[in-house]
């Protein structure tokens, strides 16, 4: 079958999709977009995570089909060109960024999260990445990451 | 201060800095390219069948139906593997595909390429085996009783190695207050994020290019040249990127697998496992049972330790020799015990198969230590820090091997450390749930809600023991581009996440004074750099760069009094520039070179270690010993089983910490490891078959789990170590655990034998 989805921004088809493919398989073997990560294919990880119409979704958990027409950001499209966004920036700055692996799918789900909220407490931070296993940082330094994104985006606003 | 001793420093971003990492913007962007992420307009996707038998002989492997099935290139057998059907870490006992039998659930048997990785998947369920079920050995006692089935017939028994240790006189020490105690370590898995996988390049030479996310690139290069019936130089290892290691890269998994079909098809060929297969595709911590006697005089005095360990190697040795050693060699803790007999044994079973996960050996030995120390102190009506204090190791101690600590061991300090740090403050009466056991499942308000705090302290060996040749290889080379002096540093070290990119050119900044440091992709088109495993990377790795750095740096000094005609001595490389005292600044470091590049390759060893003395134990084993201690606060909602981590805290030497935010990095991490073996990781395996393979069933800390950390770093130089460097990754793993387990025995007053604890360990509705 055929899927279009809007990524990034930019219209995309994929063609020849089989309908036991994932949005999250289309993205990275069809579309060319292998940001986005597959550590479980179960909605346990949270690597996978991407914006579908607005609201972060585990993209293994959804079938190619569903996304038929939908709007997908995935952690390609947070940067602005060169400029990093600042949930991006403060990952680097704090050192939250060990292997990786886990990195697009939490900067995508801390990226809604200070869209939604711009002063999270800590235990909000928590619960809002609740869904996003990192085996590397024990999550120290994402929380130290998380934080500064949030001064960083109340300095500017 | 001879020439090679200066520091060419005073650029940024040098040795005890916490530069970015070099990989960090292209990671954050979502464009670093991990071994999943590789692709060939022309690839084919492997996909491999395993056995659901924990022990079968192979009747007949019939592949007729997979074929048929249209996209299919090749359906591959033990009949195809083209070189020597076995390959090992340290004992090549395991097939690259089984032929006659298997021996645990999961071993492959058979490989499917095809041009898309469902079909791959269905032509391998397609192919058609008549196994005959045989009676699997899961007990690991069991497997050493005389009767026995043997496993592996040529080795002659189910014990892969016994390591005695016999230090004064055990047999008639006696002591004021005896303690025994009998301990269980459950089966933790590694659970990196990013799933084995690679791609395999066939080249036009005949041989191949294999990119792949590994710990160690030449271990595996020569594996896979064996089982290909190749010569080593035709097998190129590149390494892709890396999603998370902690061991379970050391041994094979589809490397042999990817190159074959691709060798069969001339087409690339890309292997990528799911989290099921994961389970079954690499090898686990070893579940260990552990029976220890501690003896002590009545003021706390360690008079002897006698112990017996038996850990659960699975279905093939892997590196259970190595693990066997550590756990033996380390059984009594960072303790002063004038009387000790250790017997560990490693044996064979048809259970999954266990090897390499951070920590090696001392995890499994601190719990059975750590919860004898603890019960000591009860028996003694000692607080247990103060018993842990009275018998601390330091720098001298000898340890039950006989070797010698001759290097900071800071054991009592440490423990210190943790235990006068403000506890976190007490339960709010009206708490947030978030803060509660059981969090937003609403299972209690605080009612049956006790506090716990426990301490540990661990020891881990650095780098490889018992006399193994251990070294890495740097190739460093000084050049000029557009008249600015660059850094290049090639090494076939594995960056797994922990920073060794970052690190190698710190260190490349420090000695040659240049900002600019560009670190080479790891291949195997430079020598070995062993493996990034046993804490070594920074230590051995380090000190090779370091070395090629010096040795570039003496090189380009040479050049500058020739061309200079000035004396040699007194000549200095610093900030970019050729300077001495007497002359001051005498050229530009860019302006020497012109087009001239120097380079030089070193291959660099720490001090010898030896093998142990078989019968005594005796022997210096280890280069390097490093030691965390934690202490933990938890709170146990008594009736429901659950609980809350409140706080960890932990203190570790670290001898040197060359990027200080990498190294709270390993420390929160290795924390974190430690408390998912304490409460929740288990691979639950019952007659040989494995339960929980996957995320929903087998559970690692989300960040609601883990608690805030408080850590301290000590930085106390060992002399023999590049930078007084000691290793970091592994130490935090090893005491958090039985830091938290003693926190819930404060709060419960449960005796939690066994790890992980589990709610009916506490409720004792088991
Ligand atoms: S890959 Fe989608 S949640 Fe794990
Ligand atoms: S950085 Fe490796 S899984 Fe999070």
């Amino acid at each position: 079958m055929r899927v279009n989805v809007t990524v990034n921004g930019k219209q995309r088809t994929a063609d020849d999709v089989w309908p036991g493919e994932s949005l999250l398989y289309v993205l990275r073997e069809r579309l060319g977009l292998a940001g986005s990560k597959n550590a479980c294919e179960q909605g346990e990880c949270g690597s996978c995570t991407v914006y579908l119409d607005g609201v972060p979704a585990c993209s293994c958990l959804v079938a190619a089909g569903q996304a038929e027409g939908g709007d997908v950001r995935t952690v390609e499209g947070l940067a602005d060109g060169d400029r990093l966004d600042s949930v991006q920036q403060s990952f680097l700055d704090t050192g939250a960024v060990q292997c990786g692996f886990c990195t697009p799918g939490l900067l995508v789900a801390a990226h809604d999260l200070i869209e939604r909220n711009p002063a999270p407490s800590d235990p909000q931070i928590r619960e809002a990445l609740a869904g996003n296993l990192c085996r590397c940082t024990g999550y120290e330094k994402i929380m130290d990451a998380v934080r500064l994104a949030v001064e960083r985006k109340q300095a500017t606003t | 201060m001879t020439s090679t001793e200066q520091r060419s420093g005073t650029v940024a971003g040098g040795v005890g800095e916490s530069p970015t990492r070099p990989d960090g913007v292209v990671k954050v962007r979502g464009e670093f390219a991990y071994s999943s992420d590789l692709w060939r307009e022309d690839m084919l996707w492997g996909a491999t069948l395993r056995t659901p038998h924990p022990y079968a002989r192979i009747r007949s492997i019939d592949i007729s139906e997979a074929l048929k099935l249209p996209g299919v290139k090749a359906v591959l057998t033990h009949e195809d593997v083209p070189g020597e059907n076995i390959y090992g870490l340290e004992h090549p006992d395991q097939p690259v595909l089984a032929a006659e039998v298997v021996r645990y659930q999961g071993e492959p048997v058979a490989i499917v390429a095809a041009d898309h990785p469902e079909t791959a998947r269905r032509a391998a369920a397609r192919i058609d085996i008549d196994y005959e079920v045989l009676e699997p050995v899961v007990d690991s006692e069991a497997a050493m009783a005389p009767d026995a089935t043997v496993l592996h017939p040529d080795h002659g028994s189910n014990v892969v190695r016994h390591v005695p240790i016999q230090h004064g006189d055990p047999d008639s020490a006696t002591a004021d207050v005896v303690v025994t105690g009998e301990y269980e370590v459950g089966m933790q898995d590694q659970a990196f994020l990013g799933p084995e996988s690679g791609l395999a390049v066939p080249a036009e030479d005949g041989g191949i290019d294999l990119y792949v996310a590994t710990q160690w690139l030449h271990v595996d290069q020569k594996q896979v040249a064996v089982a290909l019936g190749m010569p080593v130089d035709k097998i190129r290892l590149h390494l892709a990127g890396v999603g998370g290691a902690f061991g379970a890269r050391e041994d094979l998994s589809m490397q042999v697998h990817a190159c074959m079909l691709a060798q069969y098809t001339g087409k690339p060929v890309k292997i990528v496992y799911g989290r099921e297969e994961s389970f079954f595709g690499h090898v686990h911590r070893h579940p260990a049972r552990l029976r220890y006697e501690h003896g002590a005089t009545k003021d706390g005095k360690l008079v002897y330790v006698k112990t017996r360990m038996v850990l659960d190697g699975g279905a093939y040795a892997s590196t259970t020799a190595a693990v066997a050693g550590n756990a033996a060699t380390l059984g009594v803790g960072p303790y002063v015990v004038p009387n000790v007999r250790i017997d560990c044994y490693g044996v064979y079973t048809n259970n999954p198969p266990c090897g390499a996960m951070r920590g090696f050996g001392a995890v499994q030995a601190c719990f059975g230590y750590e919860s004898q120390m603890d019960k000591l102190a009860a028996a003694l009506g000692m607080d247990p820090v103060e018993l842990r204090v009275r018998n601390a190791i330091d720098e001298g101690a000898v340890m039950p091997t006989g070797q010698v600590v001759d290097s900071p061991a800071p054991a009592a300090r440490l423990l210190e450390l943790v235990r006068d740090r403000p506890l976190p403050a007490e339960r709010a009466a009206e708490a947030d749930l978030r803060d509660l056991p059981g969090g937003v499942s609403n299972t209690t308000h605080g009612e049956g809600v006790r506090r716990g705090v426990g301490y540990a302290i661990g020891i881990k060996n650095v780098g490889f023991s018992e006399g193994f040749d251990d070294y890495s290889t740097a190739r460093v080379r000084l050049l000029a581009v557009d008249g600015e002096p660059l850094v290049s540093v090639h090494t076939a070290a594995a960056e797994v996440g922990q920073g060794l990119v970052t690190l190698q050119a710190q260190i490349a900044r420090t000695e040659l004074g240049v900002a600019q440091v560009s670190v080479e992709q790891a291949d195997t088109s430079v020598g070995s750099a062993g493996s990034s495993s046993a804490s070594r990377q920074s230590y051995v790795t380090g000190g090779a760069v370091r070395e090629a750095c010096r040795q570039v740096r003496d090189a380009v000094l040479d050049l500058a009094a020739q061309r200079l005609d000035v004396a040699r001595a007194g000549l200095e490389l610093s900030g970019g520039k050729i300077a001495s005292a007497e002359h001051g600044v005498l050229v530009e470091l860019g302006e020497l070179l012109g087009s001239t590049s120097i380079e030089r390759i070193v291959e660099w060893r720490h001090r010898p270690t030896h093998p142990l003395d078989p019968v005594t134990g005796q022997g210096n084993a280890h280069v390097q010993y490093a030691l965390a201690a934690h202490r933990a606060v938890v709170d146990v909602d008594v009736d429901l089983g659950l609980i809350k981590v409140v706080e960890l805290a932990c203190a570790q030497d670290v001898g040197k910490a060359i990027n200080p935010d990498a190294v709270l990095g390993q420390i929160h991490g290795g924390t974190a490891q430690g408390l998912g073996l304490a409460i929740m990781e288990e691979i639950q395996v019952s007659g040989g078959v494995v339960r929980n393979p996957s995320f929903t069933d087998y559970l690692i800390p989300t960040i609601l789990d883990m608690p805030p950390m408080a850590v301290d770093v000590l930085e106390l130089a060992d002399p023999h170590a590049p930078y007084g460097l000691r290793g970091v990754g592994e130490p935090p793993t090893i005491s958090s655990t039985p830091a938290v387990v003693a926190a819930i025995r404060a709060a419960t007053g449960r005796a939690l034998t066994r790890i992980p604890v589990r709610p009916e360990h506490i409720t004792s509705t088991d």
